[in-house]
């Protein structure tokens, strides 16, 4: 009897390639989930087949050129689920610092040639364009994470991702606050979980790359901030970084 | 040990302080691992103990809310700070535990099988009067039957417990309120009071009086009991916070009578609903339990992990978060801990600890947000 696998599928749009990494960097797990699943397309792996009909898409990068714009479109046809990996495709990314600027005074100060780049004037997060089925936040991804979404898609059941606040894993962690024992402005209380609170780990804040938690209360962490010292354009850079386009954050950076 | 009932000995050592390796020593020979507070991440945190040299000597913690600094003292004393942000909860009820795993056959029949964990009985050394009386009443919670909870029992009834009554308070201490402290009165194996050169103890179980005899103490002088009743009492009268009608079923019906209360408003506004406050509570409870399915379909690994009721995987009930706001969370916080606790277990779920206070990144006082909710709400409409 021949067993159909699942088929899964990697795609990159406009991103830095870390997410993809995540996935190999899974190891021995990335050699037993060939076991479970098909790995039909998957670029950075070898497997180039970009317009076979999947069951799990994985998306990696932002909207950012006209050709994303079209690709998105083709792949949301052909794929039954559809999961973004990131903050570039979930959020936009540190490339859609570009929204708050003119692109092409950008580009042209940039590149000698401007004329041969090809973009659009913002870059948008995957979710502006298809339906998406499930976000998974970071930069980048953690593998477990997706690990994790694929053995429970496989089971046919919707993978339930924890959105509380990264506090929460630093206490489970055994982790001491930085904010309250050294005054170090952490974004913590806001952003969401599934990192494994890498950076207080390492005694440093959090810097906000799994985006917003669920219920975050931006205005009173602005105000923590601000009685730690903190002056406005400095807040303004905690919210208005690798998930800028986050509304939570982008409201939160906006504000005068 | 310290769960059995009440041992009666009224009698006083002292354990100097170069004695206290003895006391660990002791403790390892009998198969313990011994927890104590040392220094880490720039706070007193409980870990494993193998010797004195370890404990944060000639060290103060200086707490406001919100804050929490640690300064040198120059005193040679081991325990001349109040708390650090744990103490005994982690080391009984686990952050993060599997509870069982469960295998399908090619017939589609489920087994499942309990995970035990491999563990040496804990010593629970040097731990306060109110992280005693939060582990009495986390028992209240694990362990009343028929909702016994395996994985907490077994490590609670090994448990050797060392206390230690302080002799100083932080700001955010207001353990003679919530009458659990600062002198331990149930729930320990023997009970430490540092005085100069070493302790007072005193003996709270049959276990505890053994270790007193197996490592010789002397018996202390009158001279050194007074030192040990001047240090409590140091301890006692150097608080200036207070949780308002003493922790008692009075702020119970004072809470329920006030449900609208314009506070949790206010509180609301302040509140970063992170969950920082219940993780360091000695008390809270409430864990979430996830299924990790293995990648073969065949096995999968079920775990819990501490949550939180400020967040919304707590009040999910039937596709819906029935908390969806920080003003319902906050509320199902104080009115469960300091109202509907007395409903449930008989008792506040408050022992003064003000861990609450000092490690909430923006500072909320229990003390003060109750103490708000007691003045009459002011009624815009009216006026004199």
């Amino acid at each position: 009897m021949t067993v159909i696998k699942p088929k899964i599928a990697v795609y990159k749009f406009t991103s830095c390639d870390g997410c993809q990494l995540a996935f190999l960097n899974l190891g021995n797990d990335l050699l037993k989930l060939t076991d479970a699943v098909d790995i039909i397309h998957f670029a950075e792996l070898g497997m180039v087949n970009p317009n076979a009909k999947v069951d799990i898409a994985f998306i990696e990068g932002s909207i950012a050129t006209p050709h994303d714009l079209e690709r998105i479109k083709n792949i949301r046809a052909k794929a039954k689920f559809l999961i973004t990996i990131g903050a570039c495709a979930t959020a936009g990314g540190i490339q859609a610092l570009r929204n708050f600027a003119d692109t092409a005074e950008w580009v042209a100060a940039i590149y000698p040639k401007p004329e041969t780049i090809s973009y659009l004037a913002t870059s948008t997060p995957i979710s502006t364009h298809v339906t998406v089925d499930l976000e998974l936040w970071g930069c980048p991804v953690n593998g477990e994470q997706i690990l994790t979404a694929i053995k429970t898609l496989l089971l046919k059941v919707k993978p339930a991702i924890k959105r509380d606040s990264v506090c929460l894993e630093c206490k489970r962690s055994g982790n001491v606050c930085v904010m309250v024992t050294k005054n170090i402005p952490c974004m913590g209380p806001v952003t969401q979980t599934g990192c494994g609170a890498l950076c207080p780990s390492v005694g440093r804040d959090c810097y906000g790359c799994y985006g917003p938690s669920e219920n975050p209360n931006t205005d009173s962490l602005s105000k923590q901030f601000q009685q730690q010292g903190c002056s406005r354009e400095t807040i303004q850079r905690r919210f208005l970084f690798i998930n800028n386009q986050a509304p939570a954050f982008l409201k939160a950076g906006m504000k005068k | 040990m310290s769960m059995k009932m009440e041992f009666n000995n009224q009698e006083y050592y002292f354990l100097p302080h170069v004695k206290i390796n003895a006391l660990l020593d002791y403790l390892h020979h009998q198969g313990f691992s011994c927890i104590g507070p040392q220094i880490k991440q720039d706070a007193i945190v409980y870990e494993e103990l193998h010797d004195s040299e370890q404990l944060p000597w000639g060290l103060r913690d200086y707490q406001m809310p919100g804050q929490y600094r640690l300064e040198e003292n120059n005193v040679k004393r081991a325990f001349s700070w109040a708390n650090g942000p744990q103490a005994i909860k982690p080391q009984l009820f686990k952050p993060k535990e599997s509870l069982w795993r469960v295998a399908r056959d090619s017939h589609g029949k489920l087994t499942f099988k309990n995970v035990t964990h491999e563990m040496k009985p804990i010593a629970l050394f040097g731990v306060r009067s109110c992280d005693v009386a939060g582990m009495l009443i986390q028992d209240k919670a694990f362990l009343t039957e028929p909702f016994v909870d395996k994985h907490y029992q077994a490590r609670r009834e090994n448990v050797f417990v060392i206390a230690v009554n302080c002799g100083y308070s932080s700001n955010n201490c207001f353990c003679v309120s919530t009458n659990t402290g600062p002198q331990v009165k149930a729930g320990y194996d023997i009970a430490l009071t540092e005085i100069d050169d070493g302790f007072v103890v005193t003996v709270g179980s049959a276990a505890g009086e053994a270790l007193i005899n197996k490592i010789s103490l002397k018996h202390a002088t009158d001279e050194m009991q007074q030192a040990m009743q001047r240090e409590i009492n140091n301890a006692a009268t150097m608080q200036s916070k207070a949780m308002p009608f003493d922790n008692t079923r009075v702020v119970r019906d004072l809470l329920m009578n006030n449900l609208d209360h314009p506070q949790w408003d206010d509180v609301a506004a302040r509140c970063l609903s992170c969950g920082n406050c219940t993780s360091v509570c000695p008390t809270c409870f409430c864990s979430s339990e996830t299924e990790t399915p293995a990648l073969d379909r065949i096995e999968s690994e079920h775990s819990r992990e501490w949550d939180s009721c400020f967040t919304e995987g707590h009040s999910y009930i039937h596709g819906k978060v029935i908390r969806d706001d920080t003003k319902s969370r906050y509320k199902q916080w104080l009115t469960h801990k300091l109202a509907t606790w007395w409903d449930q277990f008989d008792t506040s779920g408050c022992v003064g600890c003000g861990r609450c206070v000092t490690w909430c990144p923006v500072g909320i006082d229990i003390t003060a947000e109750v103490a708000a909710i007691a003045k009459p709400a002011v009624d815009d409409s009216a006026s004199e």
